[in-house]
């Protein structure tokens, strides 16, 4: 009989690995991102396919340098996931090496130097998005109405990679984001009402037929995507249903004051990168806060900071800032937000009975 | 009845339909009988027979020792062979003392003690009968049942729990037992609530298991006093408090028992072993056992004399398909890796599992996600992972500062842990590290005292001195006044 070393059970297991919750991620995010594709064609797929292929390269560079086993850490999914939601929350034709310093950032500077999987403190796709938008806020802002693939007005597979590497110019109305022009507008002392005229239509902003980066524009699909994820027990509801509410509701508080001033909780909710982040991002197991309550608390914060920075910040699209700064809190709420231990209060000590029975 | 919520939880595969259907099957008498003198919590058993004796069946071998402890039966007629030490069945291997005895296959009853009349006998009279009879908590735990009898005098109690929630996967024992002794083992139940002196008691069987609840409940359907009632099948709703949560809605304080809130929990196979030592005088020398897994031929439900070894028990059932990848006492969650084949079944010993690769999965540890499946499922409202964290960073005070010493090692957070980290093997160390420093720091306590009360005392014994010295001064310049004389220098002699 072979000899098995003392250890403490279980002896069984439930058929789980980080490998299959990454995988499952993925799964859930497939549906926004192919229709980012079909919205925004060849560009948009080649940027995606240069950021998630950058980004295993630097991880397998950094599991060289730091050691550590290739086969284990480089297939666990956790890079290309970050890599897939750095790509599909750029602007869709953004150039090819945007891509390729946004994956150096997320892997090398938001993961690895922190010491790989489940060792960063913020969110290693949005410190690469924040640091991409302080440094090129040009290309980072470049938004376009959607052309369809396969539509006339399409570019080509060979257009496209011409658009990514910047060799050829191609005809494509370019525009701001929705939060962006109102922002910009609303300091120009234009009407809210007015802005909202060309702009808002609020079935194509739910369905993502809309200016918008690769996958953040489908609040539909998001939503779906997110759903599945919470029925297979891959994440909680706890973060995406506090922050909805809590944006929801500084929203409509301050568009009732005044409208003219502050859009509805629609537009807060249904465009810029809102439903990806809740659902995608704010979950991040390893940067949110690790017990019920505190992931409450968690979604709370962020819902009121989303709507600061957009409102009063100088960045419409917020949601990125949000995030980071959520992610710094989160060892504080840890800290200080615990669940009552069974047969003790909430202070740790041993509840008394007469209190209780 | 209403079933009040419990935190976390897990929902195991059971496992169970490969032997819940199988009767129990009395075992063959074995060649020879390994009997640890240690089978319970507390103090080990003293031996009272000598090699080369011959023993009868039920015969007392080892006496208990101490408040905490339980004496030890022949479980058969035959001739002690050996006592010595032997491997235990514990994953380490170590070796108890432990009495060997070779059967000698007349299986002669010694004589037993007069069954007690229900009617007549006290609660002293039955906790001690129970105490003589060497009965422990058969759910695996182990304790002394006695002691779990007599609580009625220091607590107010109202209710008697019986735990057939046999949460564990796999094990089906309580389960064929209340569907096949279903009378005897509720007589077991009326002792006891005669014992406790309690007016109700409450059998809690999981959804899993039909038809024990049904038979159960056709036997107490008469009985007002006991009710059946089913609860979830959710790990690990057979932890006594919280079983008493589920039941009661009342959560036993942190460090207190069940008891605190009038309520005494018992397993079914104790109610069992209480009716035979009640109503036949015989002590508890056999348990039914539950083999299984799927590396073994033929899995069932036997009826095994204690001392048996687990290597006759694994022949008896078909012997094992192919070589097991781990090989169990108890249930699969919080049971124990066997060191050998050897080692004996114990009074403890609910099962004996032969796990095949993918039963046990076996995979490499990823760091921690921070996923929280293991906060959501922690019946206890622990972090698991905030502990662990902390006991890897050797900051075993830390940890005990967010109650790892709360943790019950139930196994519900390994169990879930996408990146398979051993996190009980983390919890059961630093709750052995924990003990280790109180011992120390009680130990520096009491040097300390010690040290302190010798100075004090030296410190009398110099004012005593002083006062003596003074005292004789005082004495001389008296004489001296006196006599005109000096005493001085002898006096001076005196007190050096």
């Amino acid at each position: 009989m072979t000899y098995i070393p003392p250890m403490s059970g279980p002896y069984m297991r439930k058929n789980k690995s980080v490998r299959r919750s990454m995988l499952l991620v993925m799964a859930a995010l497939t549906p926004a991102t192919a229709y980012g594709f079909y919205l925004f064609g060849w560009p948009a797929i080649i940027l995606f396919s240069i950021t998630l292929g950058s980004a295993f390269i630097f991880e397998v560079m950094c599991l060289l340098l730091a050691k550590r086993s290739i086969t284990m850490y480089a297939f666990d999914g956790s890079a290309i996931l970050t890599a897939w939601l750095l790509a599909i929350s750029l602007p869709p034709w953004a150039p090819w090496w945007i891509g390729v310093i946004g994956a150096a950032i997320a892997i090398i500077l938001g993961k690895q130097v922190f010491g790989g999987l489940g060792q960063n403190v913020f969110n290693p796709a949005m410190v690469a998005r924040v640091a991409l938008l302080i440094s090129f806020p040009l290309q980072m802002t470049t938004y376009m109405q959607p052309i369809p693939l396969f539509s006339s007005a399409a570019p080509s597979f060979m257009e496209g990679v011409g658009i990514i590497f910047g060799t050829s110019s191609f005809d494509a109305v370019s525009s701001a984001s929705l939060l962006s022009t109102i922002k910009t507008d609303l300091g120009q002392g234009i009407a809210l009402g007015e802005i909202m005229a060309g702009q808002y239509i609020p079935s194509d902003w739910i369905l993502g037929n809309s200016v918008s980066s690769i996958g953040e524009g489908s609040a539909l699909l998001l939503i779906a995507g997110g759903i599945f994820l919470i029925f297979g027990r891959i994440m909680t509801w706890y973060i995406p249903v506090s922050t909805i509410i809590a944006l929801g509701l500084m929203a409509t508080l301050f568009n009732i004051i005044d409208p003219s001033q502050y859009p509805d909780a629609m537009v807060h909710l249904f465009s810029g990168a809102t439903m990806l982040v809740v659902f995608f991002i704010a979950t991040d197991p390893v940067t949110s806060p690790m017990s019920p309550k505190g992931q409450i608390v968690f979604g709370i914060g962020l819902g009121l900071l989303v709507y600061i920075i957009r409102t009063w910040a100088a960045y419409p699209e917020g949601m990125s800032f949000a995030i980071l700064l959520m992610n710094a809190m989160t060892p504080l709420i840890d800290r200080y937000v615990r669940p009552r231990i069974f047969g003790r209060t909430q202070k740790g000590d041993p509840i008394k009975l007469s209190e209780k029975a | 009845m209403e079933i009040f919520n419990i935190q976390g939880g897990a929902k195991l595969n059971g496992h169970k339909s490969l032997t819940a259907d199988l009767e129990i099957i009395t075992t063959p008498m074995p060649d020879i009988l390994h009997i640890p003198l240690q089978q319970h919590i507390g103090a080990p058993a003293e031996p009272i027979v000598n090699h080369g004796d011959r023993v009868l069946k039920g015969q007392l071998i080892a006496t208990s020792k101490g408040l905490i402890s339980a004496p030890v039966h022949a479980p058969t007629s035959g001739i002690v062979k050996r006592i010595g030490d032997f491997p235990a069945p514990h994953p380490s291997g170590l070796p108890v003392l432990t009495l060997t005895l070779e059967p000698d296959g007349l299986n002669e009853w010694a004589a037993l003690p007069e069954p007690l009349d229900i009617e007549t006998a006290t609660s002293q009279e039955i906790a001690d009968r129970v105490s003589q009879s060497g009965i422990v908590g058969m759910g695996g735990a182990t304790f002394p049942s006695a002691v779990k009898l007599n609580l009625g005098q220091r607590y107010k109690l109202e209710m008697l729990v019986i735990n057939g929630a046999e949460c564990e996967p796999y094990l089906t024992c309580d389960d064929r037992l209340m569907q096949e002794r279903t009378e005897k083992t509720v007589m077991g139940i009326r002792v006891m609530m005669k014992a406790l002196n309690v007016p109700k008691a409450l059998i809690a069987i999981e959804a899993n298991k039909p038809h024990a609840f049904k038979a159960m409940e056709e036997e107490c359907a008469n009985d007002d006093n006991i009710n059946i009632v089913n609860v979830p099948a959710r790990y690990p709703m057979g932890s006594e408090k919280h079983l008493v949560q589920a039941l009661t809605g009342k959560e036993t304080p942190a460090k207190g028992m069940t008891a605190d809130l009038g309520v005494v929990v018992h397993n079914v196979a104790t109610a069992f072993a209480v009716y035979e030592a009640i109503y036949l005088g015989r002590p508890l020398i056999s348990r039914i056992v539950t083999v299984s897994g799927q590396a073994i031929n033929k899995p069932g439900n036997y009826d095994t004399l204690i001392g048996t070894p687990v290597s006759s028990l694994i022949a008896l059932s078909g012997g094992m398909s192919s070589e097991p990848k781990q090989l169990l006492m108890g249930g699969p969650m919080m049971g124990q890796p066997l060191p050998n084949l050897d080692v004996p079944i114990i009074k403890g010993s609910s099962g004996i599992l032969a796990l095949i690769d993918t039963e046990t999965i076996d995979q490499d540890v990823m760091p921690c996600i921070g996923c929280g499946s293991c906060v959501m499922v922690c019946p206890v409202a622990l972090l698991p992972l905030d502990m662990a964290s902390r006991i890897q960073h050797e900051d075993m005070d830390g940890a005990d500062s967010i109650g790892v010493r709360d943790c019950v090692s139930c196994g519900s957070c390994n169990y879930v842990c996408p990146s398979h980290i051993p996190l009980v093997q983390y919890f059961n160390h630093a709750k052995g590290r924990l003990k280790e420093q109180d011992i120390d720091r009680r130990n520096q306590d009491r040097m300390k005292d010690l040290a302190q009360k010798r100075a004090s005392r030296d410190e009398k014994t110099l004012l005593a001195l002083e006062q003596k010295r003074a005292d004789r001064e005082a004495y001389n310049a008296a004489m001296t006044k006196m006599d005109g004389k000096g005493h001085g220098t002898d006096n001076e002699m005196d007190i050096k």
